[in-house]
């Protein structure tokens, strides 16, 4: 199998080959196909894999080729799948394929249906190398090609400026993170004499700690940007304006994860600093609250699930924070079943409602969508934290580690998930419950989605149900934590970890369910019982104002960055470039063309003239060779 | 006495030179000039260069100047056609020259390496029988050329005043 | 007055002929009056030659006096010979009107 492991990300590849060239003269149903089973066959042999590692415990690597070999650095590309890649590759290539199914029937109008599909699996490819490498630079190379990618498929529909000024956002923000990541990368090249994940862990017991706290810092930074924490996640709501199954694959389940990848993979790295994972559980929970806070007042449903992925990565990074990586991962797995599993519920709402994505023009939707309702109403569930669901368990598990780090941090995470509860449940009511607020024409076209798109969220939905039981916390049932012992082998934990007593960690969990029942039953009095409606948006006033224009945080961004630049680089156009550098140089032509009408007026053809000028310059002559 | 003589001599060239100059009648011009071309003879006698004096006489007075005397009449002109210049060209004109005449004699006083300034005597290689030796020996090649020269100016210019048939026609 | 005349008197003399006819030159309109004053400045360089001849006692100024005759008669023909031609084509001697040099 571990010659094999190059056909993973090569299956997606040769999609993306395929379908971009052919693709236009292909049938849609043959370009979909190619697309999803391309997907497909790197989620079989990445099931493979994932059973060779299981059986033998031991990782998989292969080095396929040499990159490059300079000055005594060597980078190759090698492989490496062991525990938490192969985790990572079977959600990538699970969900992807569910995504590109559900695609299908979601473009199927569309005009550039082949590229969507080429751009698709060239994403999958990318994300794959991303978590495949067994180095940095692989997976620096997959965090470039998946940033690429998401500027593709954000501005998907080019055509409108304003999505095209969406992906040119993400894009730049993105940037911003990499330079960090890149400067991480540099520094730890710089120690450790390559980027291979063995040989930097190994470098590491000579790493001061002050480097190290650096080294840490600048690769979350990068973190900050791929994962949409503060102060880089502006971007995240934006990107909305892509598709809807590029907003389920690559914003919610998987790009956005790159960056608890990164870090769970540096963990020997970060274990040695635990300031900077202090540092990053508070930037987590800062995260998890503030877009906690804006997705209240959101009224686009997409954006609702923007902020609400912006929020629950926050919550991993908090998990990430008080050392619990494989939480984290668990949280990140549950999370992807999930929000996937909304997202293209949304679409279907989206595709039903004829484009409209506005939840105060939806309502009484449960009735005509009935597989959507159900479906959407097991992932509202989920993300909740409903006794039970996947998200029950992941959630209530980052809430225990938090606890044993610092009460304050657990109250204050307590609260982001009461307010998560709230405002889904918000749009989750205000959507499928209710009386149909929309227009006649809309009404009459809502209809539930085909099998290529119901079937994914089915299959989402019973991953969003049963995927908790992948880690049963100890105190319910010995034996039942699956996914850390799984992971266990390649995560370095941070020291002086200590545990709770099962009785406290019961009344946590007791604590966190009856909080989510709690606003469950509460929000269903507002909203259903008293058919209370979301207010218009020019008569919110005060603190509801601020919510639903996300702080105003994109002006401030504007103000405080991007016009200063924009000056700046208007100076360097207008004055330097334009005016100095142009300038002198037509200056100096300008001036050859001033002197040459000058001097021709020298010769008028006057003889006379001719004459004096002679005089002169025979006088000229004499007062050089006897003066000068 | 010499020098009375060439006080004389050169007040009268000056005089006659600015005779040239300012005469509104061309006719008057030429035969100032002839003046100057005596007085400047007499100078050339002054130093015992007496080839040179008979050959100034001859070519310059007797000859060049007849030549000028000859156009002047064939054109036809006299002071009422001659054509003023603007003065401010007059005036930028005569600084110029007095400019020159200002940088000749600063050259003069700086560079003035004279050694023995005495030309009082008479001097034998202005006669004829030692130009002679000199010219016909070392200067042999550009006495023959000079009269090509003389074969090309003559061919000139009688090709120059040739009138063509056309104009001889109108 | 002076003792004796030395070569300084001739330079002097010099310069003012040859000034004179440098005035003469850029002054007069008329195409004769201006040959007229470039002989006149030819000879005041003859009058200089042979004063320093005198005064190296080399017969080499002389010589090149008697070749910038030859010359200045030359000069003096084909010249004339133009001045003519031009007369028979603008019907005056006036120099300013000689512009077809121009631009």
């Amino acid at each position: 199998m571990a010659q094999n492991l190059i056909l993973i990300p090569l299956l997606p590849l040769i999609g993306f080959i395929i379908n971009g060239i052919l693709g236009k003269k292909m049938p849609k149903n043959v370009v979909g196909a190619l697309g999803t089973l391309a997907v497909f066959g790197s989620f079989i042999l990445s099931l493979m894999a994932f059973l060779e590692v299981r059986e033998t415990g031991q990782a998989l690597s292969h080095t396929s080729f040499t990159w490059m070999q300079i000055a005594g650095l060597k980078f190759d590309v090698a492989f490496l799948a062991d525990q938490l890649s192969t985790q990572m590759m079977l959600i990538i290539t699970g969900i992807g394929s569910l995504i590109h199914l559900y695609s299908i029937g979601y473009m199927h109008e569309d005009e550039g249906f082949y590229k969507f599909f080429a751009y698709l699996n060239l994403f999958v490819f990318s994300m794959l190398l991303l978590v495949m490498g067994s180095n940095y630079l692989l997976l620096f190379f997959g965090w470039e090609g998946v940033g690429l990618c998401s500027y593709l498929l954000i501005g998907f529909w080019y055509q409108n400026l304003e999505y095209g000024k969406a992906a040119r956002k993400a894009f730049v923000m993105n940037r911003i993170g990499d330079l960090g990541l890149m400067l991480g990368l540099f520094m730890l090249l710089q120690h450790a004499g390559s980027l291979d994940y063995q040989e930097v862990m190994g470098s590491l017991a000579t790493l001061s700690t002050e480097k190290a706290a650096c080294i840490g810092l600048l690769l979350f930074v990068g973190a900050t940007g791929k994962s949409a924490q503060i102060p880089l996640y502006t971007w995240l709501p934006d990107a909305m304006a892509g598709p809807t199954p590029v907003s389920a694959l690559i914003h919610a389940a998987t790009m956005v994860t790159a960056g608890i990848y990164l870090i769970v993979r540096s963990s020997a790295l970060y274990s040695m600093v635990p300031e900077v994972l202090e540092i990053i559980g508070y930037v987590g929970l800062a995260t998890a609250l503030f877009a906690g806070l804006i997705a209240i007042r959101q009224n686009d449903i997409k954006k609702v699930l923007a902020y609400s992925t912006v929020s629950q990565l926050g919550f991993m990074f908090v998990a990430l924070g008080v050392g619990a990586y494989s939480t984290a991962m668990f949280h990140l797995t549950t999370h992807a079943f999930f929000k996937a599993l909304m997202f293209l519920g949304s679409g279907s709402v989206i595709h039903a409602m004829g484009g409209e994505q506005d939840i105060r023009k939806m309502g009484g939707l449960a009735k005509k969508l009935k597989i959507t309702h159900l479906t959407f109403l097991i992932g509202t569930l989920a993300i909740i934290g409903f006794p039970l669901t996947s998200g029950f368990f992941s959630k209530d598990e980052i809430l225990a580690k938090v606890y044993e780090h610092s009460p304050v941090m657990w109250g204050l995470l307590l609260l982001a998930s009461a307010i998560t509860a709230f405002y889904m449940l918000r749009m989750f009511f205000l959507t499928f419950h209710g009386s149909f607020r929309g227009t006649h024409e809309q009404e009459h076209h809502l209809h539930e989605s085909p099998i290529s798109m119901t079937f994914p969220l089915m299959v989402l939905a019973l991953l969003s149900l049963a995927g908790g039981f992948l880690n049963v916390p100890a105190f319910i049932s010995e034996g039942g934590e699956h996914l850390h012992s799984w992971l266990h082998s390649v995560i370095t934990a941070v020291q002086g970890e200590h545990h709770l007593d099962h009785s406290t960690e019961w009344m946590l969990m007791g604590l966190a369910s009856a909080l989510a029942l709690i606003i469950l039953a509460a929000t269903f009095v507002v909203y259903v019982s008293k058919k209370s409606l979301a207010a218009e948006d020019d008569q919110l006033t005060g603190i509801q104002k601020w919510m639903n224009n996300k702080f105003y945080i994109d002006e401030l961004y504007q103000a405080v960055v991007q016009k200063p630049i924009e000056a700046i680089s208007n100076l360097t156009y207008n004055i330097i470039d334009r005016g100095i550098i142009d300038g002198s140089v037509n200056f100096i032509g300008k001036s050859v063309e001033v002197a040459g009408n000058a001097l021709r007026r020298i010769q008028n053809g006057n003889v006379e003239y001719y004459l004096l000028y002679m005089v002169l310059g025979v006088f000229f002559l004499l007062i050089f060779k006897f003066v000068l | 006495m010499s020098p009375t003589i060439f006080l004389i001599l050169a007040s009268l060239a000056v005089i006659s030179a600015m005779f040239v100059v300012f005469a509104k009648n061309p006719v008057h011009s030429v035969l100032a000039l002839i003046v100057t071309f005596f007085s400047i003879a007499g100078l050339y006698l002054l130093m015992n260069a007496q080839f040179l004096f008979v050959v100034q006489i001859i070519v310059y007075a007797g000859a060049i100047m007849v030549l000028f005397l000859f156009v002047l009449m064939l054109l036809n002109l006299n002071a009422d056609t001659e054509p003023q210049k603007s003065s401010r060209f007059r005036m930028i004109a005569s600084a110029s020259a007095g400019l020159l005449s200002l940088a000749f004699s600063a050259g003069m006083v700086i560079d003035a390496t004279m050694g023995d300034r005495n030309i009082a005597n008479i001097q034998e290689i202005g006669l004829v029988k030692h130009l002679g030796k000199v010219l016909f020996t070392d200067y042999l090649v550009p006495f023959e050329i000079s009269s090509i020269l003389f074969l090309a100016g003559m061919v000139g210019a009688v090709m120059l005043g040739k009138r063509t048939p056309k104009e001889s026609n109108s | 007055m002076m003792t004796e005349v030395t070569a300084e008197h001739y330079i002097i003399l010099s310069t003012i002929l040859f000034v004179i006819g440098v005035a003469g030159v850029l002054i007069r309109r008329n195409a004769i009056v201006v040959l007229m004053c470039v002989e006149l400045m030819l000879n005041a360089v003859n009058l200089l030659m042979v004063a320093f001849s005198s005064h190296h006692k080399d017969s080499a100024g002389q010589l090149f006096v008697f070749f910038i005759m030859v010359v200045a008669a030359a000069e003096v023909a084909v010249g004339l010979a133009i001045l003519v031609m031009v007369y028979r084509n603008t019907r005056s001697t006036d120099v300013s009107l000689l512009d077809q040099l121009k631009n």
